[in-house]
């Protein structure tokens, strides 16, 4: 698989409850809260105009009542009053008015010209107020809300007039106070009917706002969801767009976005691909003449010495070269091969300490390796890739670090965050050069990669690390370039050790 | 020395190894189409065959197939290396052997040696005439007579490629001994202890179902897990 086709795994974001903190900075609960706010004071604005004209039109009706009340308890006993009144008629004149007004329990005060009051107001107590008396003395009933010792009262005054056309005034004005305190009671409990309605009617207003909040977060969680699915790799991803709202401009964009990045991936993982194949179809082209070339080198190798010098070293470097070609190209397509994924991994439980020697034997290095290879040791792998490990690395070593090299072998349990993952074969090749310049680690398994910028041209293709790499990372296992403490380059295998199971 | 029949389409790279084999003392014919190298086969009447698997006219499989169905001559694979899936169908169509080209005229010579080393009695000396039956032994319904290089069940000769023949001896010399995948590749096919493993796999198979009753349950060719094979014991 090449590397664009692999998943990108990213750490991915919890999806589970949030917390209780971010629940409250949400966008839902942002919708709540501000919806809620809109329902409040809708509601008591509402509630507020409407208890001013409930009010208003209560107090209307009680000042309407109480003024035609007097006015038809003053036509009918003022008849029976004396003209010019005394002291002692005003008196029993309230007396008599204040009877007949039990009804309204009213206080009746009258008053002839500029005479006093009768009855005289309780001392302390707040009489009729001064606008009221002016207005009533010149000819005009009037009233006033009062409050009197925290209690709303009516103030109501009444000139009266002589019967007859003109209408004369006779002098004699009355005045009544009316307690308003059932009328208070009233307008109280219209409060509390306000109250007691609008705090239901806020807490239905939750149930539409969360409506509405699901309905713009629905929208909002699939995008985010979407984004997540592209970010995990899925480019095929899309939204389904519905209606025509922002937020279905939104998702159109979204699609659109999605739509481009896939196309250019793709195109690029085509580019890559014909690339690769470029590579591995040359090497397969050249592989044939190479075939042919190398079937007769021997020929010439036999042959050179019968030759005179210089015909024998051109036939001899043609010899070395075609090997030296023909190795390059087998390393070549071994890389196609990894990039096409099609490198397969044959598993075999084997001993691996033999497997190692084997490698070391087989190139006659027995001498030039030093080797701690534990007995008994035995893994699941692929001997002829870990052949090759082993073969680069330790050609590695020989050329470029220096003699004696080391080549160890260890197991190792893994503890990841407490836990037992697994144990470990790890197979370390150590030389005594002057180890690896600390820039250049980080590059030295890349392909055709030369420490040495002069590019002098040694034994390997340039992809042997690239190579070893490659048949490591078959093995789900990875390999470190570092330097020793006391000098070197080391190199180390870190592999699963897999025991048992079938083989394949 | 040898007879070697040599199928390659590629024109030079046929007149190379036949080039190499030829000073190295063998007769070589070569043939550049399957059809004229299975024509081939009845006029030289080779001792082994070096079969291209990308054969222009018929797959090298077919070829190898055909040649089975009537001999029981060696056949090695020449292949590019890792060209996996046609390694496995050219063992399972019976190859012994195969070679990754490009290859030295010593790594052909060398192969060659071994499969025809396969190919003789396993001691080498050849049968001594003075005891022919001493030689056959009896597991099972199985009759292996290693002079005569033969084998029979139920008293029906077995038409055993050489590679499954030497495997066979092997093995069952040491009735119920393990050989590792590593061991094997080394002994019968003469290879690196880091060979392909899957010759090993693929010869078993055939040879299962040449000799056993059932190849999901095997009674001669056992598989042990994770170490390898043994024969019997029965």
């Amino acid at each position: 698989m090449s590397p664009l086709n692999r998943p990108v795994h990213l750490r991915r974001p919890s999806l589970g409850r949030p917390a209780l903190r971010t629940l409250f900075r949400g966008l839902r609960a942002r919708l709540v809260v501000a919806f809620l706010l809109v329902a409040a004071l809708s509601a008591l604005t509402t509630a507020a105009l409407t208890f001013r004209e409930a009010r208003t039109a209560i107090l209307k009706r009680t000042q309407d009542t109480a003024v035609s009340a007097l006015r038809s308890q003053v036509n009918s006993q003022v008849p029976d009053l004396r003209f010019p009144p005394g002291h002692g008629d005003l008196a029993r004149f309230t007396t008599n008015l204040a009877r007949a007004g039990q009804a309204q329990q009213w206080n009746i005060y009258a008053r002839y010209r500029d005479g006093a009051m009768v009855p005289k107001a309780r001392p302390g107590a707040r009489g009729i107020p001064d606008g009221v008396q002016q207005k009533v003395h010149s000819g005009i009933a009037a009233f006033q809300r009062v409050e009197i010792n925290g209690e709303p009262w009516l103030a109501i005054g009444l000139p009266v007039a002589y019967s007859g056309e003109g209408g004369e005034l006779s002098g004699l004005e009355v005045y009544a106070q009316v307690p308003l305190r059932e009328d208070e009671a009233n307008v109280q409990a219209l409060v509390e009917a306000a109250q007691s309605g609008a705090l239901p009617a806020l807490a239905l207003a939750i149930v539409p706002a969360l409506l509405a909040a699901r309905g713009v977060l629905r929208p909002v969680r699939e995008l985010r969801r979407a984004t997540q699915r592209i970010t995990e790799g899925e480019l095929d991803t899309r939204l389904k767009v519905t209606g025509s709202d922002e937020l279905a401009d939104l998702s159109r964009t979204f699609n659109d976005m999605a739509a481009a990045l896939e196309e250019n991936v793709a195109e690029l993982r085509r580019m890559e691909a014909n690339s690769r194949r470029f590579a591995a179809d040359v090497s397969h082209e050249l592989r044939t003449p190479l075939a042919a070339m190398t079937a007769v080198v021997d020929v010439l190798d036999e042959d050179a010495e019968s030759l005179d010098e210089d015909t024998a070293y051109a036939v001899r470097l043609i010899s070395q070269e075609t090997g030296k070609l023909a190795r390059m190209v087998e390393d070549l397509m071994e890389i196609s091969r990894f990039d096409a994924g099609a490198a397969a991994l044959h598993l075999d439980e084997v001993d691996v300490a033999e497997t190692v020697r084997k490698t070391l034997q087989a190139r006659g290095w027995q001498d030039k390796v030093t080797a701690d290879l534990p007995e008994g040791v035995r893994a699941r792998l692929d001997p002829r890739r870990v052949d090759v490990v082993v073969a680069n690395l330790v050609g590695n070593a020989l050329r470029h670090g220096g003699e004696p090299v080391a080549v160890a072998v260890r197991t190792e349990e893994r503890y990841d965050g407490g836990e037992h993952s697994g144990e470990r074969l790890l197979i370390e090749v150590a030389d005594r050069g002057e180890g690896i310049d600390p820039d250049v680690l980080p590059h030295v398994f890349e392909r055709f990669f030369k420490a040495d910028a002069a590019r002098v041209r040694s034994e390997g293709s340039g992809l042997g690390l690239a190579i070893t790499m490659e048949n490591v990372r078959l093995h789900d296992g990875t390999v470190r370039a570092a330097n020793g403490p006391g000098g070197g380059a080391v190199f180390t295998v870190d592999l699963p050790l897999r025991r048992g199971g079938d083989e394949s | 020395m040898s007879r070697v029949l040599l199928i390659e389409d590629d024109r030079a790279v046929r007149e190379g190894v036949t080039l190499t084999l030829r000073r190295r003392g063998h007769e070589v014919e070569g043939a550049p189409t399957g059809e004229a190298g299975l024509a081939a086969l009845e006029s030289f009447r080779p001792d082994l065959v070096l079969l291209d698997l990308m054969l222009p006219d018929k797959s090298g499989f077919e070829v190898c197939r055909r040649i089975r169905a009537t001999q029981q001559i060696p056949i090695i694979m020449l292949t590019a290396r890792g060209d996996d899936i046609d390694v496995v169908l050219g063992l399972e169509a019976g190859a012994d052997d195969y070679i990754v080209k490009p290859a030295r005229g010593e790594v052909l010579e060398a192969r060659i040696r071994a499969v025809l080393r396969r190919a003789a009695p396993v001691d080498g000396g050849g049968p001594d005439p003075a005891v022919p039956q001493a030689t056959a032994e009896t597991h099972g319904d199985l009759t292996i007579d290693r002079a005569g290089l033969l084998v029979s069940k139920h008293g029906q000769d077995l038409p055993l490629a050489p590679s499954e023949m030497k495997l066979l001896l092997y093995l069952s010399a040491t009735p119920g001994r393990v050989f590792s995948r590593q061991q094997l590749l080394e002994h019968v096919w003469e290879h690196s202890y880091h060979g392909d493993a899957r010759l090993v796999d693929a010869c078993v198979m055939r040879l299962r179902t040449k000799v056993e009753e059932s190849t999901r349950s095997p009674r001669y060719i056992q598989t042990v897990r994770g170490f390898g094979y043994r024969f019997g014991p029965v």
